[in-house]
């Protein structure tokens, strides 16, 4: 290609931060040589918030608000991998199990939520604009569900240190029901217009490709690397908030395309969906926190009663609790892939330092590899096939 | 009046031609309240229902909206040619509907008036070299703008637009052989036996593919394909001069589907209906059909695109030429 | 008609000097786009529909968008920053043109230019069933074997183009 001089001229393409396709506020330096990438180098920070910094200046409970905000796609797993950090700081061993097959089923409820954004995304991306819409219509559902228990649609900061902030209210089981019940049929949906369109076919068969080789070496995790062939999950290789009760397959791709890494999170849906109504049936009853005065504050009505519960109410509600000196790191599943939270303690009631392990930023890094040699339209796909959050690249 | 009677006829003309421009532009603004209502249908939603009883003065507040937009210029724009781009791709789409036949005769105050402007010897040819024509406004746009993306979406839209008309023209070859003649009015009256669908119908496949290509409709909309290229060629236009593209994009959609019905449809023939209201229908399921693509299907790339029409399309319309003619020769 | 033959012949020559004239090879594009399509309306007027259909067809449609298109991707926007290679060549252009302008005055005053007459009157034509059905049936008859040979000339060329493009097969 290089022997020509007139062909050796590339044009610089500037994609993002203002771009509709780039998922947020990603920049990408493209050299192009007509519409085939010569070079693709991401930029960002254009999201950054100093998230991690800020945690440091807020108590643990606090804290978990934070991470709502991170990974705005998934705010219940970012949630729960922070809590479960902290209990494993805390060395708290005994979650009552309600609160434990409550967090499985939200958390599974929330990986389908995030992914019926990114099927909606991308295929707005390739094209497929009715797509999106329908993905959006369940998406609400779901966010409902969560409306309904946490009183907030996205930023939820429901599950909390020693298990849920409340129980869940009536009209709960019903509204999960219906949602296991009309689902399965509108993913059909989706496939129907997708898995074996000729058109679609074309745009994702073979782009993208990423092997299982590197796939580890650039440390990817989640469904793109499931789509590469690796069987790798969390759930399934270090089993946290009973996933070992659970049956559940972990889909796995051949190729590593952009279309192997559809076909992954289609399943991924219609596996989480099982997981849901599984933890549905078996749903145990009991408390949904631990009780443990010292981290979780006495519940309401006893405040009017004993002196105890309202200096306890007093001292967690100033102070919070304050856990051993020490570090851990604690990874789980995300929607995106492993979703890590490593806290050192000082003793002292805020964390000395929290980082995040976040999947989207990792990922991304597949990407030059991935776009080297495509066309400018497998750029989208590929951005797309990614799944990234900003917000979690850039904290 | 006896002094006058010789102006009648340039007078019909020049009425004619201004119902003609006016009729299209308002087939246009309801062809956009039609593609956002059916596609807010198809999508679960409800589309523009707040301006007048179902949303039907919608098309006037987009209108009025548009105007209303600040112009902006880009700093790197050849202004001339800048300015100048929206008309080039307007005015041949107005133009092409000139041979489109709504229906033969009628009678109006002791006059014959006919329902077309003109009855072109080569009215078909005349339609594709406006086609043509039109290919230098989005070319034209594309480079003036001094917009990287816009100048990506020039060169995919010539390079596809070029691609597409080989196809389309040699598609309706076959039907022009069955009827001996390149005039659109005489193509409808040879239609009145059987639609030329029965007896082309890889011709009107091939026909209505290209057609989706040549007016950049989904599933081909590379030119403009927002997700790669911001809005392709018209990226940097605002204000009334997008309005133009705009109105050209639907406009050539109403032409194409236009001669379809025409070219294989039987233009205005059907029973009961009188002409106008025929020729009318079928071209509202054209539209129809456009809609229901592209909420349907994603888009293709650009070099399969390109693939496609060279590779297949443009092979298949020759074997459908070569098989019409020996058809027409063994029946004599 | 003579009128219309005014209106259009005048921008024909303006729009052809100018497509020398022009810097920016992309004016110059334009104004070759616009001079073919005047002479277009010229083929009208000549009651030969077809040939002008064609000429907007293949000519304006197809061959100049190729041309803008190479023009833009190469990018040889304006031409100022190139030096002349042959520092004689403007001298000697003038000399032989201004020899070639005497020669066609000299010898246009001398002569009177005279129309001949087709074979076929616009009234034959329209007998005969239309411009289109008789060029091609002149096509087809007469002039078969200058058709064919054209078309493999074509041919050759096509297939030159592409082993010229793409080197490997």
């Amino acid at each position: 290609m290089s022997q020509n001089a007139a062909r050796t001229e590339t044009m610089v393409l500037n994609m993002g931060p203002h771009h509709p396709s780039t998922h947020g506020v990603l920049r990408l330096i493209l050299e192009l040589d007509g519409e085939v990438v010569v070079k693709a180098t991401p930029d960002i920070g254009y999201l950054h918030t100093g998230i991690e910094k800020t945690a440091e200046s807020l108590n643990y409970t606090g804290a978990i608000s934070l991470w709502d905000r991170v990974d705005y796609l998934a705010p219940l797993s970012n949630n729960l991998g922070f809590v479960l950090a902290v209990e494993k700081l805390l060395d708290i061993a005994n979650i009552p199990p309600r609160a434990q097959c409550l967090r499985v089923l939200l958390v599974e409820l929330q990986r389908i939520a995030s992914h019926l954004v990114w099927l909606g995304t991308q295929a707005i991306d390739i094209g497929a604009v009715s797509v999106f819409l329908y993905c959006f219509r369940e998406r609400e559902q779901i966010i409902d569900i969560f409306e309904m228990v946490s009183g907030a649609r996205m930023m939820t900061s429901y599950i909390r240190v020693g298990g849920l902030a409340q129980d869940i209210p009536e009209g709960f089981e019903k509204k999960v029901r219906d949602f296991i019940r009309t689902f399965p049929k509108r993913i059909d949906e989706y496939e129907t217009l997708l898995t074996q369109n000729q058109i679609w076919r074309d745009r994702t068969v073979g782009i993208g490709k990423l092997s299982a080789e590197e796939a580890i070496d650039l440390g990817v995790t989640g469904p793109i690397l499931r789509g590469s062939g690796l069987n790798w999950d969390i759930r399934k290789s270090h089993p946290y908030s009973s996933y070992e009760q659970f049956e559940f397959e972990v889909p796995l791709g051949q190729n590593g395309d952009v279309y192997d890494r559809y076909l992954c999170r289609i399943r991924e849906m219609r596996e989480s969906l099982k997981i849901v109504e599984q933890a549905l049936n078996r749903l145990p009853k009991g408390p949904v926190i631990i009780d443990d005065r010292k981290i979780v504050p006495p519940p309401r009505e006893e405040l009017a009663t004993s002196m105890e519960a309202v200096i306890h109410h007093f001292k967690i509600y100033t102070e919070g609790f304050k856990p051993p000196v020490g570090e851990v790191y604690v990874s789980i599943e995300g929607p995106r892939g492993e979703l890590g939270f490593f806290v050192v303690s000082d003793g002292s009631a805020q964390p000395y330092r929290v980082r995040v392990r976040p999947p989207s930023f990792i990922n991304l890094q597949a990407l030059p590899r991935m776009l080297q040699g495509r066309l400018l339209a497998d750029v989208v796909a590929c951005i797309a096939s990614i799944d990234i959050v900003l917000g979690e690249v850039d904290r | 009046m006896e002094l006058l009677s010789p102006l009648v006829p340039i007078l019909i003309i020049v009425i004619k031609s201004g119902v003609a421009i006016f009729a299209l532009v308002t087939a246009f603004a309801y062809a956009v309240w039609i593609e956002r209502r059916v596609m807010a249908r198809m999508q679960s939603r409800i589309g523009p229902n707040r301006a007048g009883p179902f949303g039907l003065l919608q098309p006037l507040a987009d209108a009025v909206k548009v105007l209303l937009k600040e112009e902006i210029i880009p700093q790197d724009a050849k202004v001339p040619i800048y300015l100048l781009a929206p008309a080039v791709s307007l005015v041949p789409a107005l133009l092409s509907f000139a041979v489109v036949p709504i229906g033969p005769e009628i009678e109006i105050l002791g006059q014959k008036i006919t329902l077309y402007l003109a009855d072109l010897n080569v009215g078909v040819l005349y339609v594709f070299a406006l086609a043509s024509v039109g290919v230098y406004g989005i070319v034209l746009a594309g480079w003036s703008s001094g917009s990287k993306y816009s100048f990506l979406g020039a060169l995919r839209s010539s390079a596809q637009m070029l691609s597409y008309e080989l196809p389309l023209g040699l598609s309706v070859v076959g039907a022009l052989m069955l009827a001996g003649t390149l005039s659109l009015v005489q193509l409808v009256e040879a239609q009145k036996n059987a639609w030329f669908i029965l007896l082309q119908p890889l011709g009107f496949l091939i026909f209505i593919v290209s057609a989706v290509a040549e007016v950049n409709r989904a599933p081909f909309d590379l030119p403009e394909a927002e997700t790669e290229l911001v809005a392709g060629y018209h990226t940097e236009y605002t204000s009334i001069k997008w309005a133009f593209f705009y109105m050209a994009e639907y406009i050539n959609m109403i032409v194409v589907s236009s001669i379809a019905v025409t070219l294989f449809f039987g233009g205005w023939q059907g029973p009961f209906f009188p002409p106008a209201v025929w020729y009318f229908l079928k071209v509202a399921a054209f539209i129809f059909l456009f809609i229901w693509l592209r909420a349907t299907l994603p888009r293709l790339r650009y070099d399969r695109l390109m693939q496609f029409g060279w590779k297949i399309l443009l092979p298949l319309s020759l074997v459908n030429i070569i098989a019409t003619a020996a058809i027409m020769v063994w029946q004599g | 008609m003579e009128a219309f033959f005014w209106v259009v012949a005048i921008p024909a020559t303006v729009s052809a000097v100018g497509v020398v004239m022009m810097r920016d090879t992309v004016y110059s594009a334009l104004l070759l786009v616009v001079h073919l399509l005047a002479v277009a309306v010229l083929f009208v007027l000549l009651n030969a529909q077809l040939i002008a259909a064609v000429q907007v067809v293949v000519y304006a449609g197809a061959i100049m968008v190729l041309f803008l298109f190479v023009i833009m991707m190469l990018g040889l926007g304006r031409g100022e920053g190139v030096k002349e290679k042959l520092p004689l060549q403007r001298p000697v252009a003038l000399l032989f043109g201004g020899a070639m302008a005497i020669l066609l005055g000299v010898v246009m005053s001398q002569t009177t230019i005279q129309p001949v007459a087709g074979a076929l009157t616009p009234g034959d034509v329209l007998a005969m069933g239309g411009n289109t059905q008789v060029v091609g049936r002149l096509l087809f008859s007469d002039y078969l074997l200058a058709f064919e040979v054209t078309s493999i000339l074509l041919l050759v060329a096509i297939i030159g183009a592409v082993v010229l493009a793409k080197r490997r097969l």
